[in-house]
């Protein structure tokens, strides 16, 4: 049970046992760990990073959506619109154009009917003055009694 | 765990056999001897620890590890968490220092794991093939059950403590503090007088820590290897023509199979303990007071 110079050797070889674990085999257990330890830490924050970017794609998806849609939906109010717009705008043409051919209508039937009875009325002259001749019996001077008649057209 | 030789029965004969280191003297006096057997089992624990230890840290990967590589990280981890936590100071040192005194500890330990007279019994027997007297082939594994390893152990780390504490403090500071620290006066009077206190009571701590360190560690293996022994001599110079044989055996294989998982964890914790103890005695070396 008394110590003896085993003791120092044993120090020694502890010693040394030691300095070898220094130099050797702690540094790269411990530049492993870290290492991996950086990895995973990499591999997680690029996870987040990924995930996020899921996320805001999922995002604009959403949000291009909902603008095609309004802008779906404004297309076909102006496609409304301008329908409504152009039967209105035919409506207003046709009105136009059958108030115009109306009065064209009018105007012409007017104006037929105002040389019918100039017509009419120059038959009547002439027959007025058939009848006048054949009641007179002799040939009335047309020109000379002009004048005259004229005055039975405007009478009549 | 039968023992040889229904001759020698004698009990204290076995036990003191047992207790016997191989030895070789190297000079005159008590000191000059050399505990062989010791120093062949610290051999050997060294070697498993380094082979092993620097064959994982030469193919260490940061990519997926192989389990031996996932045990020791662990380990090595476990350490590196508490010395960071304990330790301060800079130093490369104490973390391989720490792993170095867990692992090589329980190394030497765990040899009181293995039965208690297989490896003196094949000893013995290659002496009495080699034409010596088996009596004289003494063999004891456990190397922590030897005070040469313990103190060994607990004198480098007191040289350590003292070289963390110079690098540390620097050499004005740390011889200062041999005087000024724990009891401190005001003026200079004071000062002196507390000198030669102060000075006492630190070559008190310094010697008593290397002494409790190795004396814990050598106490709880001796001890263990003692009950080992002891649990032993339940079967010892037995023969299969005695009822009380069987009846031995199987109290002996109860009591040695409860004292081998309780001892599990001693050996655990004995490592444990030194190397915390270690930690401790280095930070409180390097910090200033």
């Amino acid at each position: 049970m008394i110590p003896n110079i085993t003791l120092v050797i044993q120090g020694l070889a502890f010693f040394a046992v030691v300095l070898v674990v220094m130099k050797f085999g702690w540094p790269h257990i411990i530049a492993a760990i870290e290492d991996r330890q950086n990895k995973i830490a990499e591999g997680l924050s690029q996870a987040e990073k990924a995930r996020k970017e899921l996320a805001d794609a999922d995002a604009r998806v959403a949000d291009e959506i909902r603008k095609a849609r309004t802008e779906a939906a404004t297309i076909i109010d102006k496609a409304h619109n301008q329908a409504s717009e152009i039967v209105d705008k035919a409506r207003l043409d046709a009105v136009v154009e059958a108030t115009k051919q109306k009065a064209i209508a009018a105007a012409e039937i007017e104006s037929m009917a105002h040389r019918a009875r100039e017509e009419l009325r120059g038959k009547v002259a002439a027959l007025a003055l058939a009848g006048a001749s054949k009641i007179l019996n002799r040939e009335i001077d047309a020109n000379a009694h002009k004048a005259l008649i004229d005055q039975l057209v405007t009478e009549i | 765990m039968t023992t040889e030789g229904a001759g020698s029965v004698n009990m204290t004969e076995y036990i003191q056999h047992h207790l016997h280191h191989l030895q070789l003297s190297v000079g005159d006096g008590v000191f000059m001897k050399l505990n062989l057997d010791t120093l062949f089992f610290t051999l050997v624990t060294g070697l498993i620890f380094l082979v092993l230890f620097l064959r994982v840290s030469r193919r260490a990967t940061a990519g997926v590890p192989g389990k031996l590589q996932c045990a020791i990280e662990m380990v090595v981890l476990f350490v590196d968490g508490l010395v960071k936590e304990t330790f301060h100071g800079r130093s490369k040192m104490i973390a391989p220092l720490s792993i170095t005194i867990f692992c090589l500890v329980f190394l030497m330990n765990f040899m009181d794991l293995l039965p208690i007279d297989l490896l003196p019994w094949a000893w013995a027997s290659g002496h009495a093939l080699t034409g010596h007297d088996p009596a004289h082939a003494y063999l004891r594994i456990v190397p922590t059950a030897d005070l040469n390893t313990t103190f060994g152990l607990s004198l480098t780390v007191l040289l350590l403590t003292q070289y963390v504490g110079l690098t540390h403090k620097g050499i004005a500071k740390f011889f200062a503090e041999f005087l000024t620290v724990p009891f401190q006066a005001p003026g200079p009077v004071g000062k002196v007088l507390l000198a030669p206190f102060n000075l006492l009571l630190r070559l008190i701590e310094e010697c008593v820590r290397p002494v409790s360190l190795s004396l814990r560690l050598f106490g709880n293996m001796y001890a263990g290897e003692l009950i080992f022994i002891l649990i032993a001599v339940m079967t010892l110079g037995a023969a299969f023509a005695h009822f009380s044989t069987y009846l031995l055996g199987i109290g002996q294989f109860f009591a040695d199979f409860a004292w081998t998982t309780f001892h599990i964890l001693i050996i655990t914790l004995q490592a444990f303990i030194f190397m915390v103890l270690t930690i401790v005695y280095l930070s409180i070396a390097a910090e200033s007071h």
